[in-house]
């Protein structure tokens, strides 16, 4: 198996006509067997140790978990299978209008970010009170703890009763999530723009481009593909707030799991919603490791930045 | 347009700071000639080309372009720079685009050239390169020769007026040379005007119509290649292109 792994990756990795052995019948010697040998030893013992290894903890903290004085009554309040059914539906239900939000708020969350860190870097006396207003933003809202703005926003907006200006705490706690987190990914952005070398401008202005479309063209597709590991970061980040619109009052997973704890004093439904939460974010964060590795590998193969 | 300068510097002064990179520098490139500015590393001779460009601004005197004063605060930049490729030390190709992209980039967001047109003027243009196979490819996969050569296609994809060179091999495996020099000799034979910046003397010697020689900022000596490299009058150009020779590098 060894060998065919690494004759083939020895023929991806040249094409620029070097030649690798040729292509005669190759046969391993018996060097490179005995090597092999002691290898494939090696590794079946590390496996037996890990497994050996993993089963003692697990008991370990079984008997640690089981054994505690308080378990049966952390069992009984935390882990309730009664009350585990009873909310699983409702927190589901919920859930779905966590990733709607999500959807809506990470699109304008793109959107606002982008224009924001681009008003950030426009030159010309005209755009000074815009670059001003964008700093002045991004500052601001980055330092604004996200639960005090929600509060302001969703409790706080309803109460000056203006006419026009929705109450709906759906509508109002989103706003809340879209303020704060094209604050972070305008900063995420910005990073973006300034690591695009300046001699990438500098071509793209010899060519005749002017400043808006050296940036369109040049500065932006490359300082966005390079952002996409924080910006996916960004996203999970936003996928967990979104759970904070309940202080409003809307039924989201958080509140449903709420409303089955005030009713019966057993806090399983939070462990229930909090569960759910954590597998939603799992393939979120899983992808953004590969993305960012494949972007990695791409690096390190020698792409040019 | 006959016989006029393409190309026309005046007293040009250029700062950094504190230092004068560039001092009272005066040039005058005919259309269809090849001008070689030679010189130590810090002389000015880049400096001097992204001046030309309006890639820095100068602190005083003045550039024209034909006849037209482009150091004028009220020319539009964007527009001269249109009329004058560039090819730098380092590529900048575009990371991001195939190698069609980047030279189609500019026809068709600068001049509006249609797309169909614009790759097809662009696929000549590689064929002429000896690039013909690699239009789909990006830049990291080129080797520097191959990356060089795509960025003179794209500085020639607008059909510029002038073609500004700056020491487009100093970043090049020495048996690449030779694959960009040709090139720019072909260049020469269809009449482009050039101003190249180059390390290269034995290529000045050869392609050059005039030599200046640059030594701190100003331009300390300038001729034809012959009698720049033949009999240098200056004792200051003598002695570079004596340390040239000893390099092997002539």
């Amino acid at each position: 198996m060894t060998v065919t792994k690494e004759e083939s990756g020895q023929e991806g990795a040249d094409d620029n006509g070097d030649m690798s052995g040729g292509g005669d019948a190759y046969v391993p010697s018996r060097r490179r067997l005995e090597r092999e040998r002691y290898q494939r030893t090696r590794a079946r013992r590390a496996t037996a140790i890990a497994a050996l290894s993993t089963l003692v903890t697990a008991v370990v903290l079984y008997l640690v978990v089981v054994g505690a004085p308080g378990w049966p009554r952390t069992k009984e309040t935390f882990f309730s299978g009664q009350y585990a059914r009873e909310a699983f539906p409702k927190v589901l239900e919920g859930l779905w209008l966590n990733v709607r939000l999500l959807f809506v708020c990470g699109v304008a969350v793109l959107v606002l970010g982008m224009l924001i860190a681009v008003a950030r870097t426009l030159r010309g006396p005209v755009f000074f009170p815009l670059r001003v207003l964008a700093a002045a933003y991004t500052d601001f809202f980055r330092g604004l703890p996200l639960i005090i703005n929600l509060m302001i926003v969703v409790l706080g907006v309803p109460a000056l009763r203006l006419q026009g200006v929705t109450v709906d705490p759906v509508l109002l706690g989103g706003t809340a999530l879209t303020l704060t987190y094209s604050a972070y990914v305008a900063e995420v952005f910005r990073a973006g723009i300034e690591s695009v070398h300046p001699s990438q401008r500098a071509a793209a202005r010899s060519l005749g481009l002017s400043n808006r479309q050296a940036l369109r063209y040049v500065v932006l597709p490359q300082a966005v593909r390079r952002q996409v590991p924080p910006l996916l970061n960004d996203l999970v980040s936003l996928q967990k707030d979104t759970g904070l619109v309940s202080i409003g009052g809307a039924i989201d997973a958080v509140r449903a799991a709420d409303i089955i704890v005030g009713r019966s004093l057993n806090y399983t439904p939070y462990i229930v919603a909090g569960l759910v939460f954590v597998a939603l974010t799992i393939p979120m964060t899983r992808f953004t490791d590969w993305v960012t590795a494949r972007m990695d590998g791409r690096r390190a193969q020698g792409g040019t930045t | 347009m006959s016989d006029a300068p393409v190309l026309r510097m005046e007293s040009v002064r250029k700062t950094f700071g504190g230092s004068v990179v560039l001092r009272d520098v005066d040039l005058e490139v005919a259309p269809h000639t090849v001008t070689a500015l030679i010189g130590a590393s810090g002389s000015g001779k880049s400096t001097l080309l992204r001046c030309a460009n309006l890639l820095e601004d100068i602190d005083d005197g003045a550039i024209w372009l034909d006849g037209e004063e482009i150091t004028d605060p009220r020319t539009d930049q964007d527009a001269v720079r249109r009329r004058i490729g560039v090819v730098f030390q380092s590529y900048n190709l575009f990371p991001h685009m195939t190698v069609l992209e980047n030279i189609t980039l500019a026809p068709r967001r600068v001049h509006g050239v249609a797309r169909a047109e614009a790759e097809e003027r662009a696929r000549e243009l590689l064929e002429r390169l000896g690039l013909g196979a690699r239009a789909g490819e990006y830049p990291d996969r080129l080797s520097g020769g191959q990356q060089q050569r795509v960025a003179i296609a794209r500085a020639l994809a607008v059909r510029p007026r002038l073609l500004l060179l700056d020491e487009i091999t100093a970043a090049l495996d020495p048996e690449l040379v030779g694959e960009v020099l040709n090139v720019v000799r072909d260049l020469k034979g269809d009449g482009m005007t050039m101003v190249l910046a180059t390390h290269e003397m034995g290529f000045a010697r050869e392609v050059a119509d005039q030599v200046c020689f640059l030594d701190g900022g100003v331009v300390l000596e300038r001729g034809t290649a012959e009698q720049i490299f033949g009999d240098p009058r200056r004792e200051r150009t003598r002695r570079f292109l004596r340390r040239i020779v000893e390099a092997g590098r002539l």
